[in-house]
């Protein structure tokens, strides 16, 4: 195999690839990264076993061939490179070495057999459809600070993608939830999507994915399968197997019947929570609002380190009400809001609370309170 | 030398006998005057405290423990004297001493005279670090004038007020610092008091062996066998980074303790690392019911423990040992601090479930550890179990209820198992 391509072009396929390998690997194959040269193209090929993904990029390819190397090895070396620097790829079968060389600098790798490189088995995608870049930035990017951590409830670790209801009609769903704070992101359903099943997009592929959607005017194509889900561009396939199990039936935790609604400046509110937090011990940041006409006191009371309080003019004509908030939530949530004001609808103390923006239905969230 | 009676607490130049009182309890140390670490063991403790609330058992040899699977928890010493120690299984210790009278502990109780011990050493010094109920570490360091004594004589004079008013006897150690404060207190047991000066301290460790060292268990002991350590000369050979890179953190430790220095500080703040509660089955069982009626029982004792102590734990812990004794552990991190028994249990039932199907079990544990303060825990829902914090009420409901009538006026149906 012996190509040739331009530095910038090569770090971006190779940084791709390399994101996606463990860095505590066992099997030494998973480490590596396949390059297969053919035509006028390469394609780096990385997985973890869980997400494969494919990357082409343009290439003067003199000889075709494949093997792998060291991804994060080949990431660095590339990386180091000066810009504009075109780089050589080199591998002799026999040596068993990879020669990288570009202007003085000459580096050789140690290959592994390409024949030991897992590819993931294809799928049969009962779904694909297209997608625009900003919508599923914005249904991943706004769900996914909810996504579990914890592992006896696997199937909280990524977010829940389906078809839903919605005011009659049907709408791509974004949810995740941590059982603490949960997020229900909608968007305009995609010609082609209408039979998809629910799919639980791991956690990893959510971070990975997110690097596919920058461009604003990037067309996504989502193909879906029980067992698998697969975003492309043009240059990128990013396959991934989905979480095998159920996502527990959301729609009960949505409070439905929250009378007292609160409106408040979002980033106000955010700065005036961060402030307050800081004097509440590190582990379990409680902030208590203090609700009354049009009237918000955001207090913190931490027995072995102190207090703080501070007031916000706020919409709110209801009862007098006394509730807690992790205030780490609270932030989180509060930091969605980029348009309007924060509509917050509570019920009591001891009830979840539910947060959107404006009168704007299709991005809510729901925040279990805390003991104060 | 410098000499001290512990009957009647007179200071005198060295002598075989109390000038004042003839007592031959006697204490002379070039340095008992200055030391001001102290370890203060109480002897057999959990027997002492059954002898003196029952006469009866005065002169006899009694044994702490329970059942015929059991080991022994503690042994008076006349028990002792034939042979029987801690940690022995029953039906040994009864084979060597069949005429021991066998009590089941009662925890309760220690815990009320291991306070009255306590209230009786914070008179004497701010700075006291229990280890357990029934030893502590004291630092007198800037009490002499305070007392107008030095603590050699406090000291005698706590042991003293330990017999004459809570009926216990207890064993000092006194030196400078606390690793060989609690060597001193071992060295002359029951009724003891022993003294390491700094002068003498590498002499007296030379040719002990290096299990004397707290913490040193089985493994560490088989990992410095096979190092060639087994006496404190031995480890004196050692290159301090030889230590370091040979055992860690460990050998750094090892190569100042070798050399008798000790800087750790006593601190009446240590916290409790954690709470856990551990049974021995009477057969072996992998009954899934019989092991869940467990696992909830431990999980309801180990939860009132923490509310008894105003405090939560983070990480819960199951703790297993098969039929063959080969133990296994599993832990989980809680999202939020927890004292409730639901919760413990649910978790340990888990991590049960995780472990699957392994055979018989001789032994289960439940425990809470990376403990904090009541106050934060279980203050947040679960949007996903609408029922948890209804069973929180009820759990709340249930423990008024044993505060009022005792703790078995209402129980689990699982409990029963």
């Amino acid at each position: 195999m012996k190509l040739s391509i331009e530095r910038g072009a090569l770090l971006k396929a190779v940084a791709q690839a390399q994101s996606v390998v463990e860095r505590r690997n066992t099997i030494p194959i998973l480490a590596n990264v396949l390059i297969e040269a053919e035509g006028d193209t390469v394609q780096f090929r990385a997985t973890d076993l869980d997400i494969e993904v494919v990357d082409k990029a343009p290439a003067q390819v003199e000889r075709a061939g494949s093997t792998t190397v060291s991804a994060v090895t080949l990431n660095e070396i590339v990386r180091k490179l000066p810009d504009g620097a075109l780089v050589t790829l080199t591998e002799e079968g026999a040596s068993g070495r990879l020669t990288i060389q570009a202007g003085r600098s000459k580096f050789s790798l140690a290959t592994l057999p390409k024949e030991d490189f897992p590819v993931m088995a294809s799928s049969d995608y009962t779904t694909n459809f297209s997608c625009p870049a900003p919508v599923l930035r914005r249904l991943f990017d706004k769900s996914k600070f909810a996504i579990s951590t914890e592992e006896t409830r696997y199937y909280l670790n990524g977010v829940y993608m389906h078809v839903a209801d919605s005011d009659g009609g049907k709408v791509l769903r974004c949810v995740a939830t941590d059982g603490h704070r949960l997020a229900r992101i909608d968007a305009d359903l995609p010609e082609g999507a209408e039979g998809m099943a629910g799919v639980i997009v791991p956690r990893k592929t959510v971070g990975e994915m997110r690097k596919l959607l920058d461009d604003d005017d990037m067309k996504i194509a989502v193909s879906v399968s029980e067992t698998k889900v697969r975003f492309a561009t043009p240059d990128i396939t990013l396959t991934s197997k989905v979480i095998d199990g159920t996502f527990p039936d959301y729609t009960r935790v949505i409070p439905q019947g929250n009378t007292r609604k609160m409106e408040v400046d979002a980033a106000e509110f955010a700065r005036a929570v961060d402030r307050v937090a800081t004097v509440s011990s590190e582990r379990s940041r409680a902030v208590k609002l203090s609700l009354d006409e049009d009237r918000l006191v955001l207090s913190v009371n931490a027995p072995d380190s102190g207090a703080a309080e501070e007031e916000l003019a706020v919409a709110y004509s209801d009862e007098r009400l006394e509730i807690g908030f992790n205030a780490k939530y609270l932030l989180e949530i509060a930091s969605q809001v980029d348009r309007e004001n924060a509509v917050f609808m509570f019920n009591s103390s001891g009830d979840p609370t539910l947060m959107r923006e404006g009168n704007d239905t299709s991005a809510i969230y729901v925040v279990m309170p805390m003991r104060v | 030398m410098p000499a001290l009676c512990r009957d009647c607490l007179a200071t005198f130049d060295a002598g075989a006998r109390c000038p004042r009182c003839r007592s031959p309890r006697i204490t002379a140390h070039p340095e008992l005057f200055d030391l001001t670490i102290a370890h203060m063991d109480c002897d057999a403790f959990y027997a002492s405290v059954e002898k003196r609330d029952n006469p009866e058992l005065e002169g006899k040899p009694v044994i702490i423990g329970g059942g015929r699977r059991g080991v022994v928890s503690t042994a008076c010493y006349v028990a002792r004297i034939k042979g029987v120690k801690s940690a022995m299984p029953m039906f040994q210790a009864l084979k060597l001493c069949p005429e021991a009278v066998v009590v089941r502990g009662r925890m309760d109780r220690y815990v009320e005279i291991s306070k009255q011990v306590r209230a009786l050493m914070d008179e004497l010094t701010p700075i006291v670090e229990p280890l357990s109920l029934d030893e502590a570490f004291m630092d007198f360091s800037g009490t002499q004038r305070l007392h107008g004594a030095p603590p050699a004589v406090m000291l005698a004079r706590l042991t003293k007020r330990m017999k004459d008013e809570v009926g216990i006897t207890g064993s000092i150690g006194l030196s400078h610092n606390k690793f060989l404060a609690k060597v001193a207190s071992d060295l002359d047991k029951p009724r003891g008091f022993s003294v390491i000066g700094a002068a003498e301290t590498t002499e007296f460790l030379r040719h002990k062996p290096v299990r004397l060292i707290w913490g040193i268990g089985p493994a560490a002991q088989a990992s410095l066998d096979a190092a060639g350590i087994r006496t404190f000369n031995d480890l004196m050979r050692w290159d301090r980074r030889d230590l370091s890179d040979r055992f860690g953190g460990m050998g750094e430790r090892l190569w100042h303790l070798a050399r008798g220095e000790d800087a750790r500080r006593v601190s009446s703040h240590t916290p409790v690392k954690g709470l856990s509660n551990e049974t021995t089955f009477f057969d072996d069982t992998s009954d899934p019911d019989i092991l869940d009626g467990h696992i909830w029982r431990l999980s309801e004792k180990v939860s009132a423990r923490a509310k008894a102590q105003d405090k939560a734990g983070r990480v819960v812990t199951l703790k297993l040992k098969r039929a063959n004794h080969t133990g296994l552990t599993r832990r989980l991190s809680l999202h939020q601090p927890t004292q409730l028994a639901d919760t413990i249990y649910r978790t340990a039932r888990g991590l049960f479930d995780q472990v699957g199907d392994q055979g018989a079990y001789r032994l289960l544990g439940v425990g809470i550890s990376d403990l904090v303060a009541a106050r934060d825990a279980d203050r947040e829902g679960d949007l996903l179990d609408p029922g948890a914090g209804k069973r929180a009420k009820a759990e709340e409901a249930a423990d008024s209820i044993r505060k009022k009538f005792g703790k078995d006026a209402i129980l689990k149906g699982r409990a029963l198992r």
